[in-house]
């Protein structure tokens, strides 16, 4: 007992007496875990549920092949969907990477984990950094929280020759901030998410290397971890399809 | 302590038996296709080729497929499939509450819409 390294609270949960037999045979971080999650979902599908109210609410709305067809260093307009395209597949790729940690941890190898667990870092680090890119592109666009490209202008001309480029139906100034504010609130809302597991994914790989979980038996970190990863890729996804293919 | 490894050394058996190697990649080109597939019809029916137009069939589509990539990342990345059945019905039946708030909110939105900008003693402009 004393040669291993248990947290405080896994052994207070220990005894048959404090619910030491478990009734879904996990371990009790790896429910919380996972009720975590499920009150995050709940989170996010507040804001995504929103978004779709603020859209059967304006009679228009910004057309998404217009307003995302920038391919930094390749193309600055023209190309709906490509960079995104290339951002979920990154993403996709790191959640298997994760997934391979923790089958590695299962066969209690290492040297493996650390292998998945640098692919899964560094697939986060670039997502992150794509989303800077498309962020910046915006921004430089006049999109932010609280503006768009015709905030400041009073002539209405101009006010609809700044909108114009990406409406395919009518213009709405007001549709255009909606979609700004809750384009920046969501997706940075999901990067701080990814930022977040990017930052647990580099403590659990110093945890590996400091051979933590072995003197534990256990790579059930890494599983747990695992889970809060595959959930912002899951977040994603739905992300994906309501920002930029509806 | 005994009891806590006990747990654990059956939680990694049976979820090595769910995962291995060449079921990760299988899921991960399912996910790849079904991407692919969006991407077919965004950028070919409906942007290049003009078979399909945006609207309710396409949004739908897209939606069905982004649900059934939701599966796959649940059931198989998370292991919930392979989990008891009770805990996979405890973290799945909460989320009626959100297709009623889905429902609750576009039906809100649709009313607005309609009824808002007509309201002549608050003219919407």
């Amino acid at each position: 007992m004393s040669t291993t390294t248990v947290s405080h609270l896994d052994k207070v949960k220990d005894g048959p007496w404090s619910g030491g037999k478990s009734p879904w045979n996990l371990e009790y971080g790896k429910i919380m875990m996972w009720f975590f999650l499920i009150s995050d979902a709940f989170t996010f599908s507040a804001f995504l549920i929103y978004y779709g109210a603020q859209k059967f609410a304006q009679p228009t709305w910004i057309d998404a092949d217009k307003i995302f067809q920038s391919v930094p260093g390749i193309a600055d307009s023209g190309q709906p969907l490509v960079f995104v395209g290339i951002m979920t597949f990154i993403l996709i790729m790191s959640s298997v990477t994760m997934v391979l940690a923790v089958e590695a941890g299962h066969r209690n190898s290492k040297q493996e984990v650390v292998k998945w667990m640098l692919w899964t870092i560094l697939g986060g680090l670039c997502f992150i950094g794509c989303q800077a890119i498309e962020w910046s592109h915006l921004h430089h666009q006049g999109f932010w929280f609280g503006r768009n490209p015709a905030t400041g202008l009073t002539d209405p001309d101009a006010i609809a020759a700044a909108l114009q480029p990406y409406f395919t139906k009518e213009i709405s100034y007001t549709a255009a901030l909606q979609f700004s504010n809750l384009f920046f609130t969501i997706t940075g809302f999901h990067g701080f998410h990814v930022s977040i597991g990017i930052l647990l994914n580099i403590i659990v790989l110093f945890m590996t290397l400091n051979n933590t979980f072995e003197r534990r038996g256990t790579y059930l970190m890494i599983e747990k971890v695992g889970l809060y990863w595959h959930f912002v890729d899951l977040v994603w996804v739905f992300v994906f399809t309501f920002f930029y293919l509806i | 302590m005994a009891h806590h490894d006990h747990i654990a050394a059956h939680d990694a058996h049976e979820h090595g038996e769910g995962m291995d190697k060449k079921r990760i990649w299988s899921v991960f080109f399912v996910l790849l296709a079904l991407t692919a597939l969006e991407f077919l019809i965004a950028l070919g029916f409906v942007h290049h080729w003009g078979i399909l137009q945006k609207g309710a069939l396409v949004n739908t589509i897209y939606i069905a497929l982004t649900l059934l990539k939701a599966y796959y990342i649940v059931a198989f990345f998370m292991h919930l499939k392979f989990e008891k059945s009770s805990f996979i019905v405890i973290c799945s039946i909460v989320f009626i509450f959100i297709v009623y708030f889905i429902a609750l909110l576009l039906i809100e939105g649709g009313y607005l819409l309609h009824h808002f900008n007509e309201h002549p003693l608050y003219p919407n402009k």
